[in-house]
This record gives structure tokens, sequence and C-alpha cells, in this order.
């Protein structure tokens, strides 16, 4: 069974219709990239797998199955979702406290309070993202004197400190710089092994780098799904090929 | 026919002289203020009760002011910062919320006066209270809560939306993303503006005279339903009450006792913000 | 854990709607003790004599000067502060704007009672001398009420200014137009409801404002229509001072006293009500 499955989900917002009927599945363990041209409803799809579009006011149809219960039925919690499917945004987002609070936020706020317990969970989570090298001694500093690309992978540390099975990446690297971007996509080729990844990108050199899926969306329409290699070397469809060869974009 | 270019250089010239008007005033005021006032204050007058009318200091005035703000803040702070907060962070768009703005902003226009009729109709009768450090204290706090409302919601609105995003993503509820993310980085706007507020409140003369004593109370309160003297209420009677040069000294040391007071807080709030800046 | 969150929003909501209380609660009392006065209808608002030993109430004198106050300060601190805000919008270079700008606003943070203070001490003497009289007067009146209005001219009006949108201003000059003629021909034609929405609240100030008319403005025992400006008169706020500290609890005087205060109350909320709306029409510009 796919750790994911999504079934006919429709999404408005006010009047726009911003999702239409997709039929899409996610598989554990793997990376599955969304691409598309903007405003096609690549974000909006994802930031409903963790219900963040609950904030928004999204109107939503359909069902999102993870592990085998839908979580728009009614009776999910939300707050224990977000604990399994967590979300790294565009922008680095920090919180103005220092690097340990940062990380240690997400377990105290799902009540661990045990000192020791929150210090190995933010070691453990800060080497996961790979940036103990970096911060492992100033684990008392402000968050916002690091760089971009350390910000970001802080972020991700946060994520990761909450145990999720799920990480939701939104354009992660569209903020930062080419070195930063390629540390933070070896690092998310790592990420998969413990975690499903869904990775929303412009990027399309970088989806055919990192992804083991691929989905197309269009206008707020699923073009086409399948594996990366058969996405961007043989697509079905005319406008995935269109799209992959840069005619619109 | 005068030129357009000269007629420019003439206007130019009146309306930098109405600036200088304007700006003049405020020196002309506190100067004369200070040089008046400054030979009065020793520490015999600041620590000394006021006898007889027109002789001794004004501690039960300095020390009243300050209970009154401080009962004041006790009720204004925490109530304009919890409407503040619904106000930002739950409040629907809809009638009762535009409704709740719209008498917020009601208070905030009602006269001074009227606040204070509403407090001696109110507290100082119907409640039974009498004129007291709670009945001053709870009027001024109706008046300045419009005030504190502001400055709390301007605070909170300037947390960035992505903090509140990335705490909702961690799965914190709404209360532990306000309680931890959005209260935490707004107090020391909010901390800065009930602090100006205490200014504000400090010069009030209207509704203390109606609700919180005679103005030269000798004593200090030993209950809150005890009369309180305040500085503004005891200047308004040395006066308009006293004619003899005596009683205007001491005015002039109430005056220049509450202007210091008000700069010293004007000068703390800017410290304040400066250094949560940093 | 949900149980907490809605218990909390529901705290939130009752502190919030506590303002919508508190306006309830005043208007309630103002009129459960000025509805006694007011009840007297044409006799409270336009009778001529208001003798309270006498027991007569009538209040139109005290309008009419406190009318005659309002307006006049407000001339004033218009003539002055409309001025200076264009010059702070348009002329002042950027240093020395930051320095006047906090100076004015500064003027705010005095206290009312210190103003009228300075106003008893300097402006009452000064006005003796130059004029006759006691010192005490509308004339006097005027000046205080005028210093402590000029800051809130000059800020929304200078706001306004700002606001105007640098594209009608650029047009203009680009004509050949100068900076004078821009300004009055295109930029205050443009900003001219923000600029009469900050009258109309200075109006609002001046008609409301207690303390610092109350130590100049005469307070005579049996206030008249004035016949000239270096009159003492009575306005509505000095009244309600003066004589609430020997009205009897619960005697009609003291009734009608609050009715001046439900007749304040209501012009001041008039005035600001016009206000905002001349600030809704400016912002949908």
């Amino acid at each position: 069974m796919a750790k994911i499955e999504i079934k006919n989900l429709d999404v408005h917002y006010g009047d726009a219709h911003c999702l239409k009927g997709i039929d899409i599945e996610i598989q554990e363990n793997k990376v599955t990239a969304l691409i598309g041209p903007s405003g096609c409803g690549k974000t909006t799809f994802l930031r409903t797998l963790n219900r963040m579009n609950d904030i928004s006011g999204a109107d939503v149809k359909g069902e999102v199955i993870l592990d085998g219960a839908n979580i728009y039925d009614g009776l999910t919690d939300v707050i224990s979702l977000r604990k399994r499917v967590g979300m790294v945004f565009q922008q680095p987002n920090p919180f103005p406290m220092s690097i340990f609070d940062n990380v240690a936020y997400g377990p105290k706020i799902h009540g661990i309070k045990d000192k020791t317990e929150l210090s190995s969970i933010v070691e453990d989570s800060i080497k996961q993202a790979a940036l103990w090298d970096d911060v492992g001694d100033r684990l008392n500093e402000s968050a916002l004197k690091l760089s971009g690309g350390q910000q970001q992978r802080l972020c991700i540390a946060r994520t990761l400190a909450v145990n999720p099975e799920v990480v939701l990446f939104d354009e992660p690297c569209s903020a930062l710089d080419p070195i930063s971007t390629s540390k933070i996509e070896a690092l998310i080729r790592e990420l998969k092994k413990d975690y499903t990844i869904i990775i929303v990108t412009h990027n399309m050199q970088q989806a055919a780098r990192i992804s083991d899926f691929t989905a197309f969306f269009l206008m707020g329409v699923l073009i086409e799904f399948g594996e990366t290699s058969k996405i961007f070397e043989k697509p079905e469809c005319e406008k995935t090929e269109e799209y992959i060869t840069g005619r619109f974009g | 026919m005068i030129s357009a270019i000269t007629t420019e250089k003439i206007v130019k010239c009146l309306l930098s002289v109405t600036a200088l008007i304007s700006v003049a005033i405020l020196f002309i005021i506190v100067i004369h203020i200070f040089i008046n006032g400054v030979g009065v204050l020793d520490l015999q007058f600041l620590s000394d009760s006021p006898r007889r009318f027109e002789e001794g200091g004004i501690f039960p005035q300095i020390v009243g002011t300050l209970l009154l703000v401080a009962v004041c803040m006790a009720f204004a702070a925490p109530i304009g910062v919890a409407s503040a907060t619904y106000l930002v962070e739950y409040a629907p768009d809809g009638l009762v919320t535009k409704s709740i703005r719209f008498f917020v902003d009601c208070i905030a226009g009602i006269p001074s006066i009227v606040i204070g009729l509403f407090g001696l109709a109110f507290l100082v009768y119907y409640l039974g209270l009498g004129t007291s450090l709670i009945s001053g204290g709870l009027a001024l706090s109706f008046m300045i809560l419009p005030w504190t409302i502001r400055v709390s919601e301007e605070a909170i609105k300037t947390v960035p939306c992505s903090y509140r995003e990335a705490s909702y993503a961690l799965g914190a509820s709404k209360w532990q993303t306000i309680r931890n993310v959005v209260l935490k980085n707004a107090t020391p706007g909010i901390i800065t503006g009930i602090l100006l507020g205490t200014g504000k409140a400090m010069g009030e003369t209207a509704v203390v005279l109606l609700t919180a004593g005679s103005g030269l109370e000798s004593f200090l309160p030993e209950s809150v339903l005890d009369p309180v003297g305040s500085l503004p209420v005891y200047l308004y009677i040395m006066a308009t009450q006293g004619h003899t040069s005596a009683a205007y000294n001491r005015a002039y040391g109430a005056a220049l006792v509450l202007i210091l007071i008000f700069l010293g807080i004007s000068v703390l709030a800017v410290f304040l913000r400066d250094h949560y800046r940093r | 854990m949900i149980n907490t969150e809605k218990i909390i929003e529901m705290v939130l909501f009752l502190c919030a709607a506590s303002s919508t209380l508190i306006v309830f609660f005043i208007v309630a009392f103002m009129f459960r003790e000025g509805i006694f006065a007011l009840a007297m209808g044409k006799d409270f608002i336009f009778g001529m004599e208001w003798n309270p030993s006498q027991d007569q109430f009538g209040i139109f004198p005290i309008i009419v000067s406190t009318f005659i106050v309002g307006l006049g300060s407000l001339l004033i601190s218009a003539s002055i502060g409309i001025p200076c805000a264009i010059y702070l919008a348009e002329f002042s270079p950027e240093w020395l704007r930051n320095i006047i700008k906090p100076s004015i606003e500064m003027l705010v943070g005095i206290p009312s009672i210190v103003l009228g203070f300075f106003g008893i001490m300097i402006l009452v003497p000064l006005i003796r001398d130059l004029f006759g009289g006691t010192g005490e007067s509308i004339f006097t009146g005027w000046i205080i009420l005028s210093i402590m209005t000029l800051p809130h001219v000059i800020a929304i009006s200078e706001d306004s200014i700002r606001t105007v949108p640098k594209t009608f201003k650029e047009s203009s000059l680009a004509i050949g137009a100068t900076h004078w003629q821009t300004i009055r021909k295109v930029i205050l034609p443009y900003a001219h409801s923000g600029i009469l929405a900050s009258l109309v609240l200075g109006m609002g100030n001046a008609v409301g404002e207690t303390m610092a008319v109350l130590m100049v403005i005469g307070n005579p025992n049996i206030p008249w229509i004035p016949q000239s400006v270096f009159e003492p008169v009575r306005v509505l706020t000095s009244t309600i001072v003066i004589e609430m500290g020997y009205a009897v609890w619960g005697s009609m005087h003291q009734h009608a006293l609050f009715g001046i205060g439900v007749v304040l109350f209501l012009v001041v909320a008039l005035l600001n009500g016009i206000t905002m709306t001349f600030v809704r029409r400016r912002l949908e510009i």
C-alpha cells in the first residue's frame, strides 16, 4: 500500500477552483517531486497533505489517505497529523530564538520536558540535517545569525525533531545560493532512507537529480505522474514534454 | 506683478515661520515651568505632606499618582492585551468583530470629563466604592483601555506570519502558537506601549478629580478604598484656589515633577524600544 | 486539549467584548443621571438662565460660548497648523523634519493641566495687560485650546498631503508649474478631505477639553452670551467641573450637570462621527 493515497481531490479557494480531481499515490521512503508552472496548484496540493490549507480557509473535497486513514474524515486530530507530516517552507523561517530552542520547540510543544531527552533530540536532529559541524558548539546563539542555507537546514532539523514520517518541502532552495542548494539536495537524498519526501520545485533539473517519482501539474490538473526517469526521458503527454523541454513555463 | 518664483520664496518663508512657532511653543512652556519649578524642588518638598493648604510637600501626591496609575494598568493592561490578541488572532471578519472595533473607537472618543462623570455615578455612588484609589484607578483604566488595545494590536501585528506558519506546521495548537511565538515576540512592543500609556494616564486630571480624592490629602491610602491624592489635582487646586506666591510656587513644583516623570517615562520607553530592536 | 483552546478563545472574546460593555454602561449611567434635566427639553437646552440656587437650568449661553471658543481656537490652529503641515510635507529637508515632528508630537504629551497652569501664569496676565479685563476670557481660551489642537491638525494634515500620489505632483511640475502653484492647485485639493477631517477632529477635542480651558476661561457665576471676545465665559466642560464639587448628590443641580455631560457627549460624538466619514471618503479615493 502506498504511504499516501490521494483520491479525487478537489480544492476551492472561494470561487477559484485550484485543484481538480487529483488522483495520485505517494510511495514510502521515496522522493516525489511536484513540478509545473507558477499557479498550477502544486503548493496548494502540498499543503493539503498536512492540512495547512485549513488555516487559509480552503474548501477541500475528496480523500487524502495516510496509512489507510483519511485525514479529512472529521475524526483526525490536526495536531498529531502535523507531527507525522512535517513541512519545510520556501523562505527559511527560524524563530527569533537560539538554535537549540528552535529545534527543541516542536518536542516541547508536544510535551517533552526532560532536559536530557530534549538535548539528545536536538543533537540528533541537527546531525540528521547535516548542520552539526556548523553549529554544534554554539547552540545557544541566535538562529538569525546563521546564513540562509544554514537557516534552512535548521528549519529541516526543527521539522525532524518531532519525528515525522513524511516531510513536505515547498521549494526549499529557491531562496538559496547554488552551494547551499546542493547541500540540501544531498541531504534530501539521505533523508529518504528514513522519511517519505514530497518536494515542490520550480527547478526541473533539481527534480531530475533527486526524485524517484515526478508529478506534473498544470492549471490545477495532474497531467502526468510516474517514475522520474520515464517522465523526463519518455513522457506520455504532449504537455509534459512541452514543459520539460522548456516550451512554456 | 510678483513673479511666481518670488511668490514661492515668500510662501516658503511664511510656512517655515509657522513650523518655527509650533516648535517654539513646546520649548517656551517646558522651559518656563522648569525655571520656575526647579527652585521649589528640594528634598523636603518631595518627601513632606501638604500642610495647611499652602505649606508642606507633595509626597502623598507623588505616591498617589503612581498608585493610581498602577491600579489603572493592573486592569487596562491585561484586558488590553487579551482584547488585542482576540481581535488579531481569532476574530472572524464579520459584524461582531466590526462592532467591537467600533466600540473601542467609541471609548477613545469620549471626553475625559464624561468618563469622570461615569466613574462618579457608577463607581463612587452606584457601586458604593466612594472617592477612592480603586474608583480613580478603574475610571482611568476605562479611559486608557483603547490605548492599551491599540498598542498591543500593533505589536502583535508586527510578528511575521511565517513564524505562525512554522509553529502550526510543527503541530502546535493555536494557543500554543500565540503564547510561545506571537505574544512572546510582541512583548517588547506591548511593554513600550503600556509604558507610554502610563504617562498619559498620569497627567489625567478630570477623571481623577471626580473619583479619587480632593488632591490635598496629607496621608497615604491604607487600602484601595481610601481616597488618594494626586499630582494633577494638587496642581489644579494650588493654581486656581491658592492666590499667594507660596501656592503658585508649589504648583510649579508639582508641574515640574509631573513633566519630569513624564519625560522619564518617554526616555525609558525609547530606550526599551531600541534595546529590544537589538 | 481542544477544550482548553475553546475556553481560551472565549476568555479572550469576553475581554474584547468588555469595551462594548463599557460603552453601554457609560451611556446608561449618563442618561440615568442626566435624564431629569434632559426631560426639561427646550427649557434646558435653550433656557437662557443658569442659576442653580434659583432652580434655573438653562444652558444655552454655555452652549453658545462652547462653540465660540471651539471654533475660534480651530481657526487659529488651522491658520498655523495647515501651513506648517504644508511646510513639513513639501518643503522641509528630511533632517529638519525629523527634529520638528517629534517636538510637535511631544506637545501632545504635556498634560492639559500643565498647559492650563501655564495659561494662568503667563497668558492671563499678558492678555490682561494688553487688552484689559481680568485676562480670563474667550480669547485666552482660544490661544490655549489652539495650542492643544495644533499637533493633531499638523499630524493629520501632513499625513494627508503626503498620501497625494507622486504622479499628480510630477505631472504638474512637468508642465512648468512652480512648487507652490502645484501645492495650491493639485495637492491641497486632493488632500482636502483629510485636512478637513483633522479640523473637525480638532473641534471635537476643543469642545471636550476640560482642564486647560477651565483655568483660563473665566467661569463667571452667571453665564451669559458674550458680547466681546475678552469677556469671561463658561463652557460645557468647565461648568461640570466647577459645580460638581458642591452639587448635592441626587439634587436637580447634580442631574443638570449630568445633563450637560450628555449634551457634551453627543456633540463630541457627532463631530467624531463626521471625522470618521471624512476619513472613510479619503480612503476610498
